[in-house]
Formats: C-alpha cells, sequence, structure tokens
C-alpha cells in the first residue's frame, strides 16, 4: 500500500506528503482561526480583557427561558418546519421519483431539471414572488408558522434529488419490482418490503440534508417575517451578541455532526466506488 | 437501456390503467406549480407592473439607474473576486487531498465540515467575521495590541462591501472541494503512467494531461461559485443592516419599504434582473459540466 503511494508520488498523481501537509495546514489553520475568535468571544467579560464563564451558564440557566423566548420560538420553529418539510419530501418527492424511475424513464430528465431549478433562482429572487402566493396561503391554511414549509420544500428539493437519485441509480428498482411483482406481491408490499427498504440510505440522506438546509435557512423567513431559528439569533444578537455567538456556534457544531452522519450513512456505497478504483489500478 | 425500460414497462403493465399512473405525478406537479413556478413567475414578471396593477416599464428603467448598476457591480465584483479566490484555493486543497483515503477520518472531517460552511453558513458566518474581525474581534484586539495596528482605520469595512469579501471565501472554499474534488478524483492513473513511461515529467503530466481534462470542470466550479455568491443573501444581510450595497440588499430594501428609487414593485424588477444574470451563469455551468462528464465515464 505504502509503496503503490510512493509510486502515485513519483509519477506525479498525488501530492507529496510534505505538500499535502503545507497545504491543508495554511488552508485549516485559516479556517480554524475564525472559529477560534467566535469560540474565545463567548468567553469574553464585557468588551475588555477578562474572561468568565457567565454567557454560558446564563443561557443554560432556568431564568434565561424568559429572556431568551424568541430564540427558543425559533428553535422549535425551525424544527417543525424541518419535520415538515421532511414530510413534503418524503411523501411528495420520493413517490414522484419512484413512479418516474419505473414508469416514465422519458421523464427522468424532465424530473430532474425541475429539481435543479432552485438553484438557478435563488431564495432571494423566490422570496419577492412568494410574498403574493402566501398572502394566499394564509387564508387558506391559516398564519401558523409550518406553512413556511411549502416554500423550504422548494428549498431543499435540489440536495434531496440529488440525495434520492444516487440511490436510485445504484439500485436495478425495475428488476426488483418486477421480480417481487412476478413473485405475487401487491403494489403496496413492492413498495414497502422492497422498494423502501433498498432505498432506506438514499432516504435517511436526503432527510438529513433536507434537516440542515431547513436549519440554516434565513432569507424566505426573515422576508416574510417569520421567526426561525437564523432570524431569532439575529434578532438576539442586537441585545446580546455574546448570547448570538454561542448559538451561531452550537448551530455550526450541530450541522457538523448531521453532515458527518450523512457521510456515514452514504459510505456503502463509496466502499464500492473505492475498491473499484483500486482494481482498476 | 432505455429503451429496454419502455419496453418491459409496456410487456408487464406495473400498474393498473395508463390513466392512473398520470395521477400519480400530479401531488407533485401541483405542489412545484404553486410554490415553484407561480412564485418564479410572480416574481419576474411583477416588475413590469405600477401598483395599480397597470404596465409599465419605469421599474425595469431603474435598472440602470446608477444607484442599482452601482449594486449590480459591487455583486459582480464581491461574486468574482470571492469565486477565483474561492476556486483556486479550493482546487489546491483538493489536490492535497489525493492519494488520501474517501473513506477516512480526514476526508469525513473535510467534506462534512465543507459541507456546514458552504451550505449552512449564513447567519452564522457573519458572527464568526464579526467575532474575528469586528472592532471588538479577536484578530482586530490581537492587531491593536501587539503591533499598533488598527484596521479600521479606513472606516469600518467590515459592514460594507469590502467586509463581504472574508466571509465569502469563507463559504467559497468549502463549495469549491465539494463540487471539484470528484473532477479531480477522475483522473486516471493509467494517464500518468502512460505519461512516465514515454518519459514525460511530473510538469508534462499536469500541464498537458491533467490541467485540458480539468478544465471544463474548472471553470465550470467557477461559475458556480460565482453564482453561489451573487444569490446569495443571509451573510450580508446579517453584516450589512444599513444601507444596500449589493442587488439582495436591494431586493431587501424593495420589499420592506417599497420606496427604492420612489417606485412600487421594484423587486420585481431586480429580481427578474438578478434571474437573468443567473441564468446566463448556470447555462454556462451546465455547458462546461456536459463537458466534463465525457471524462468521467
Amino acid at each position: 500500500m505504502s509503496r503503490g503511494t510512493s509510486n502515485a508520488v513519483r509519477i506525479g498523481t498525488e501530492p507529496s506528503k510534505l505538500a499535502r501537509w503545507i497545504i491543508l495546514g495554511i488552508v485549516g489553520l485559516a479556517f480554524m482561526l475564525p472559529l477560534v475568535a467566535m469560540l474565545e468571544f463567548t468567553f469574553r467579560e464585557g468588551f475588555a480583557g477578562e474572561h468568565t464563564l457567565s454567557h454560558w451558564t446564563t443561557l443554560f440557566s432556568p431564568e434565561s427561558t424568559r429572556t431568551y423566548r424568541s430564540l427558543i420560538t425559533g428553535v422549535t420553529n425551525s424544527f417543525l418546519l424541518a419535520a415538515v418539510t421532511v414530510g413534503i419530501v418524503l411523501v411528495i418527492l420520493l413517490p414522484t421519483m419512484i413512479l418516474v424511475q419505473l414508469q416514465f424513464p422519458k421523464l427522468r430528465r424532465v424530473l430532474e431539471f425541475i429539481c435543479i431549478i432552485p438553484i438557478t433562482v435563488p431564495a432571494i429572487v423566490l422570496v419577492v414572488g412568494l410574498a403574493p402566493v402566501y398572502a394566499i396561503v394564509v387564508r387558506v391554511f391559516g398564519g401558523s408558522i409550518w406553512t413556511l414549509a411549502f416554500a423550504y420544500g422548494i428549498t431543499v428539493l435540489p440536495y434531496a434529488y440529488r440525495a434520492i437519485q444516487s440511490n436510485l441509480d445504484a439500485v436495478d428498482v425495475i428488476t426488483l419490482s418486477e421480480a417481487a411483482r412476478s413473485l405475487g406481491a401487491r403494489w403496496g408490499s413492492v413498495l414497502a418490503r422492497v422498494l423502501l427498504p433498498n432505498l432506506r440510505r438514499g432516504i435517511l440522506a436526503a432527510s438529513f440534508i433536507s434537516v440542515a438546509v431547513v436549519l440554516g435557512e434565513f432569507t424566505i423567513a426573515s422576508l416574510l417575517n417569520r421567526v426561525n431559528l437564523q432570524t431569532a439569533v439575529l434578532q438576539i444578537s442586537q441585545s446580546d451578541p455574546f448570547v448570538a455567538v454561542i448559538c451561531a456556534l452550537l448551530a455550526l457544531a450541530f450541522a457538523f455532526i448531521l453532515l458527518l452522519i450523512i457521510g456515514r450513512v452514504g459510505q456503502p456505497r463509496r466502499i464500492k466506488k473505492a475498491r473499484r478504483n483500486r482494481s482498476d489500478s | 437501456m432505455k429503451g429496454d425500460a419502455d419496453a418491459t414497462a409496456r410487456r408487464h403493465p406495473l400498474t393498473g390503467s395508463g390513466l392512473l399512473k398520470f395521477v400519480g405525478l400530479t401531488p407533485f406537479a401541483v405542489y412545484v406549480l404553486l410554490f415553484l413556478a407561480i412564485p418564479t413567475v410572480l416574481a419576474v414578471t411583477t416588475g413590469f407592473f405600477d401598483a395599480e396593477g397597470g404596465f409599465t416599464l419605469a421599474n425595469i428603467s431603474g435598472l440602470f439607474e446608477s444607484v442599482v448598476l452601482n449594486a449590480f457591480l459591487s455583486s459582480f465584483g464581491v461574486s468574482a473576486v470571492s469565486a477565483v479566490i474561492g476556486s483556486i484555493v479550493g482546487a489546491l486543497v483538493c489536490y492535497a487531498l489525493l492519494g488520501t483515503s474517501p473513506d477516512g477520518p480526514l476526508r469525513s472531517v473535510i467534506s462534512s465540515g465543507s459541507s456546514v460552511l458552504a451550505q449552512f453558513g449564513g447567519v452564522m458566518l457573519a458572527f464568526t467575521f464579526i467575532a474575528f474581525i469586528g472592532s471588538q474581534g479577536l484578530l482586530t484586539v490581537f492587531l491593536a495590541n501587539t503591533f499598533g495596528i488598527d484596521i479600521f482605520a479606513n472606516g469600518p469595512w467590515l459592514y460594507q462591501v469590502p467586509g463581504l469579501l472574508l466571509p465569502y471565501v469563507y463559504f467559497q472554499v468549502p463549495l469549491m472541494i465539494i463540487t471539484f474534488m470528484p473532477a479531480l478524483e477522475g483522473l486516471k492513473s493509467q494517464w500518468a503512467e502512460a505519461n512516465a513511461t514515454l518519459g514525460g515529467t511530473r510538469f508534462t503530466y499536469w500541464a498537458r494531461i491533467a490541467a485540458p481534462v480539468l478544465a471544463p470542470s474548472f471553470f465550470g466550479s467557477l461559475l458556480l461559485l460565482f453564482a453561489n455568491a451573487f444569490s446569495s443573501y443571509a451573510t450580508a444581510a446579517a453584516l450589512i443592516s444599513q444601507g444596500s450595497f449589493i442587488v439582495p440588499l436591494q431586493i431587501r430594501a424593495a420589499l420592506i419599504s417599497e420606496t427604492v428609487l420612489g417606485r412600487e414593485n421594484m423587486a420585481g424588477a431586480l429580481a427578474l434582473g438578478m434571474i437573468v444574470v443567473m441564468v446566463i451563469v448556470m447555462w454556462g455551468y451546465s455547458v462546461l459540466q456536459s463537458r466534463t462528464s465525457r471524462w468521467q465515464r
């Protein structure tokens, strides 16, 4: 193995160990410093040089529930929105993707095109048109926060699509469902006992990435005057910058862990790929 | 392959009637129509109407007023500079990662960290940089105490257009790592072996083989980074509460006060302007991307 590596270095496909660690060291340091600054900021005692734990302890003390009520509302709203958005992905996007894969091979490109559109139409543009749409949504469903998930379902479309589609491409769903059908399975059990277990990874990855995107969403919530995690943190920063930075740090850490889990979930596919590459060379 | 799927579908009608199949597509179609198609059409057409619903070109001509033109120029500037820096630094990191195990802890940490900063950052990154180089930031205080350098001697630039550059680079580099890594991993070791066998050097391999193969992917990623910065709103909104130096902030001002240039529905015209830029950039991206996929097979 180590011999193979040195060979790759010699013919130039890979950087030498030294070059690798110089690049990663410099860029890594540059990216860690602002985060370290954030952490240091949360221990500041006022703007003088002293340090204190008080910002962390006040945030987690029982009295803080009153002081930071808007923050708690923001967090609960964001998690509710994340749940409803995942629901939209699972109930509307996933069945459509399976149906298109099985029955409408010609529509695959169309579906892909539709799902990629939200990258070209950014949230700041979409929100201009969402304002009048939500005037109607509020009249039909009322003004509760969960309705915002309709817009978020669109925002997560490219990410959720990519996660599910890469799983669909790796599994021969047509053969699987035909085999199940010819053995006498009904459509319900084909879906529940054959297709969904095979698509578990893609579904899980799509759900996690949707949660991460919804928890990080600011543009639409802010401009439609809804409260979510991000708008609440921005609002709190005006009265208590320390608590805002603590929240930002915790949110980044939470998203990092969530995405680390996505990486683990997607791993078996990558192992297969790596093995193929190894046998190639 | 596609034909096969067609034929099998016809031989074994998997669901009942042909009509029933199409019914299955309606929930998604209706949803996308209501929350993607209609908002998009509304966003780009409202600019053509005045408050009373009459047709007008006043908003569109407003796009060419100096305030708005300057915002577009600033947006282009920030996006271009952050995309160029981001793509070069990101590509270097991808190069450094070549030869590490794709499933190893180093890669998992870098790819998760990249996703967080590229997709989740937004408002949080604004706080990161306020804590880092804000007026009381760690670096600001350090420089002032140790070297007596006041980085804000020329005014509070962190809360103006130049201040956007650092946070933008901070989410552009990770996006480059995510998008460019697959292309770099697609380089086949046989090409390097052939190069070595024929007496080529490391330099000829990268300059004559890898560079032409990677070029479409690199410039495609560059365009994606440009589009990403151009359409980004959260970081700028959290950092800059006063003033509308870039286009997304102009849209904010138009939506909140509806008095940009004293015109109604100016947000629609600005949205149209942004969409035009985005469509051109993303079209370029997809053209380059299709040239890339040829090599990745």
